[in-house]
């Protein structure tokens, strides 16, 4: 018998060992990856976690002064929200083979999410007219960039959102097979939530 | 032609490809090219640290504005350590090492047809040319490149007067470094997802070569630490055109004027950027480690000592590497208790660190070693691995590193690590895989000459520097004489520097043997070293899509010194042998 590097005894575990041989490329794979949407949410979400220690030690600046946000930006978190449940319904449809329905809902989910982009634009005006601008105020400073990056983030879903719609209309997803759509379902969930998460630090930190 | 490559226009075969043997050989050719630029700025670094008062009017010639009346001007003496740090660990390094053999060796290591995104692999590749292109374009702006350390520290990097470097020249750093940032995540992602989810049949996770083990984990530590640069780039870039003041405190005094910056630390950018920086290292040393494990196992014909246990050892330290960026700040005024905790996890690393290194030296024992060139700078990356661990403890030590923070110490000890380990990682891996890159052997009695013009010349520099810096030397000096408690170690910068001289021209020998090969008229054949891993299984070089079909893998990677096998060694696509006889 043949020992490996530690004593052990080689086994042929063809039946347990490594994933089933691939396609080859160019082709569909052969199942989905989430592992890199895992590994994209996981980048994103350490650098939002940045910022938020960024911002727990930038608050105990002598200068550190809270400004009322505009009320606006709890009209956008609702809009994300409902964005976010318009694309999940528009997956369950196809989840379910109404394939019809889920076009309109998934233009509605992104049609929200572009007015949710136009709603910080105002926001961000609301901000400057009371006097909120990037260098007079350390908090301000980090509504404008906390919401630029997230922004970022929403433009790159939104993206994604347009590719599955469009998928969607050529009929490319089934019920059996719609592993872009969930995906891109998944990202757009976590832009939300992080959102709201980020409305939750400025508006108790 | 069409079978080695890609089908379509010369254009979408060599330039955009998206084949990773392909991608793998421009990540390799742009560091050579950014080794050069960065290699020369060390040449200059060293004249001007050892030759303070001499004159060289000739370098004036050559670079008229780094020089007045041949002296190399002080500012741009900041510019040179700057970017020679940044081209080396970000644009050298890192694009040879994991981006470049990583991107050539995962797919050919597991048995896959290419990287699982191969068209997000191409972007990542372009991403990292306007990168370089930037990053070389700041030192012709006008005042010159970012001098503010390759730690980019506010407040020089913060204000754009406070030093020429902090004006143009850091802007164009930190959009290069952003745009290298977007790169390596994107490399990152592909690796994952690609070795996790295109093995072959039968690779199952303890079946894979050390090497992607440890290109995995550094991956994994990429993507989970550069955001905290991200991050601090971005508030830094709003500092500095912004007017916030995330980084600036009160009271900044700029050209007699107080700045009307305030509130804002420059120490959370220390803590933002080492984040970063600690794991970093082991984004770079690692993969050195794994090719050395490889290396080992194929030149001294028998299996690594404790594959499992180097797992383990690897995955320990891409945990505790998170989680000790503290060491580097401890000089920064930190509550005591946090730099015990901070001293404590980094020394605790020496644990499984010494797992790795004992593995590779058991891995020695009862060995039938093969001295090729290859195998040699496996065995100096190991002794390199010792030497520069030991300066670690020193440093990772709250208490001694306080007389010893930002000494030569430092530098010496660093280029153990990032410099030596990671550079010999690099030549083991050119020399072992060249013939499978391009279907040629590299010429073994030049690589024996650049490996011992190299090596010793290499260790006698960086030893050296731990004992000027236990003199007092400081880093980044543009005068050492200027300082008197330095002036009776002074001499020992020359022979550092004769030392370095000798050891950077060798790598022309390299670059002479690296591309004379190209053109040698006999083929090495798909398995020159015998060796029992996948890639040796495909034809040098391997054709677009590495196999006409996949190999199947019955075994662990280090099947050598086999009783009964031909050649003494099974390659892991060999059926046990009962298997076989059932066949038969």
């Amino acid at each position: 018998m043949n020992e490996d590097g530690n004593g052990r005894p080689v086994t042929d575990e063809l039946a347990t060992g490594g994933v089933a041989a691939r396609s080859p490329v160019g082709e569909a794979p052969g199942g989905p990856y989430p592992i890199g949407l895992m590994a994209i949410l996981a980048t994103a979400a350490m650098l939002f976690a940045a910022f938020t220690a960024a911002l727990l030690v930038r608050r105990t600046g002598g200068d550190w002064a809270r400004v009322e946000l505009p009320p606006i930006v709890w009209v956008n978190a609702a809009l994300l929200l409902a964005s976010s449940a318009a694309v999940e319904l528009g997956r369950r449809a196809v989840r379910r083979g109404a394939l019809p329905l889920a076009a309109p809902r998934l233009a509605t989910g992104g049609i929200l999410g572009a007015l949710f982009l136009a709603g910080q634009i105002l926001a961000w005006r609301a901000l400057a007219a009371r006097g909120g601008f990037l260098p007079t105020n350390p908090y301000a400073a980090f509504f404008y960039m906390l919401s630029a990056v997230h922004g970022v983030h929403v433009l790159g879903g939104l993206g994604g959102l347009g590719w599955t719609l469009r998928r969607t209309i050529q009929g490319a997803y089934s019920p059996a097979r719609h592993t872009g759509l969930t995906h891109a379902a998944i990202f757009w969930h976590f832009v939300g939530g992080v959102w709201i998460y980020l409305l939750v630090v400025l508006s108790t930190l | 032609m069409s079978a080695t490559h890609q089908t379509g226009s010369f254009w979408t075969r060599y330039v955009f490809s998206t084949d990773h043997k392909v991608i793998g050989k421009q990540y390799f050719l742009t560091a050579v090219v950014m080794a050069v630029i960065g290699t020369g700025l060390s040449v200059l670094i060293r004249l001007q640290v050892s030759w303070p008062q001499d004159t060289w009017p000739f370098l004036q010639k050559i670079f008229p504005g780094l020089y007045e009346d041949g002296v190399l001007l002080p500012e741009h003496y900041l510019s040179l350590v700057t970017m020679h740090g940044t081209l080396m660990i970000f644009f050298v390094i890192s694009f040879a090492l994991v981006s470049g053999f990583g991107n050539f060796i995962i797919p050919l290591h597991i048995g896959a047809r290419d990287m699982a995104y191969a068209f997000l692999n191409m972007l990542s590749y372009w991403t990292i040319v306007p990168a370089c292109i930037l990053m070389v374009a700041s030192f012709f702006v006008p005042d010159g490149a970012a001098a503010a350390g390759w730690t980019a520290y506010p407040p020089l990097s913060a204000l754009k007067e406070a030093v020429p470097g902090s004006g143009l020249g850091q802007t164009l750093w930190l959009l290069a470094m952003a745009l290298f940032i977007v790169s390596f995540t994107m490399g990152s992602l592909n690796f994952v997802t690609t070795i996790l989810n295109l093995r072959t049949r039968g690779m199952s996770m303890f079946r894979m070569p050390l090497t992607v083990w440890t290109l995995l984990i550094a991956s994994i530590l990429g993507i989970l630490a550069f955001p905290a640069l991200t991050a601090a780039a971005i508030m830094l870039l709003l500092d500095r055109h912004g007017g916030t003041s995330f980084f600036l405190p009160d009271g900044l005094v700029l050209g007699g004027a107080v700045l009307s910056h305030s509130g804002g630390t420059p120490l959370l950018f220390q803590h933002l950027f080492w984040f970063l920086g600690h794991p970093e290292v082991y984004v770079l040393v690692l993969p050195a480690i794994g090719i050395a494990f490889d290396v080992v196992a194929a030149f001294g014909r028998r299996p690594v000592f404790g594959y499992r246990t180097s797992v383990w050892a690897l995955i320990v330290i891409a945990v505790l590497s998170m989680i000790v960026w503290g060491h580097h700040m401890y000089t920064s005024g930190m509550n005591p208790y946090l730099g015990e905790y901070f001293t404590i996890v980094t020394v605790a690393i020496t644990v499984p660190f010494a797992v790795l290194g004992l593995n590779l030296i058991a891995s020695l024992w009862r060995a039938e070693i093969r001295l090729r060139t290859a195998m040699l700078f496996a065995l100096a990356l190991v002794a390199a691995i010792g030497i520069g661990g030991l300066g670690g403890l020193w440093l990772g030590t709250a208490t001694s590193d306080m007389y010893l923070h930002d000494s030569y110490f430092v530098v010496g000890h660093f280029h153990f690590m990032i410099g030596t380990v990671t550079f010999f990682g690099v030549f083991a891996a050119t020399y072992y895989w060249y013939p499978k890159m391009f279907g040629r052997l590299m010429d073994e009695t030049l690589g024996k000459i650049h490996f011992w013009l190299t090596v010793p010349g290499i260790f006698l520099a960086f030893v050296a520097m731990h004992y000027l810096g236990l003199g007092g030397h400081l880093r980044r000096v543009y005068d050492p004489t200027a300082y008197d408690y330095a002036q009776p170690i002074q001499w020992l910068n020359v022979p550092i520097s004769i030392a370095l001289f000798v050891a950077t021209a060798a790598q022309i020998v390299f670059l002479v043997n690296f591309f004379r090969s190209l053109f040698h008229k006999e083929r090495a054949g798909p398995n020159p070293w015998n060796a029992a891993t996948l890639e040796w299984t495909a034809p040098s070089p391997p054709p677009h899509l590495n196999w006409t079909e996949l190999p199947v893998v019955h075994r662990g990677p280090y099947d050598y010194r086999v009783d009964g096998a031909p050649e003494g060694y099974w390659p892991q696509t060999a059926p046990p042998p009962a298997a076989a006889q059932a066949v038969r």
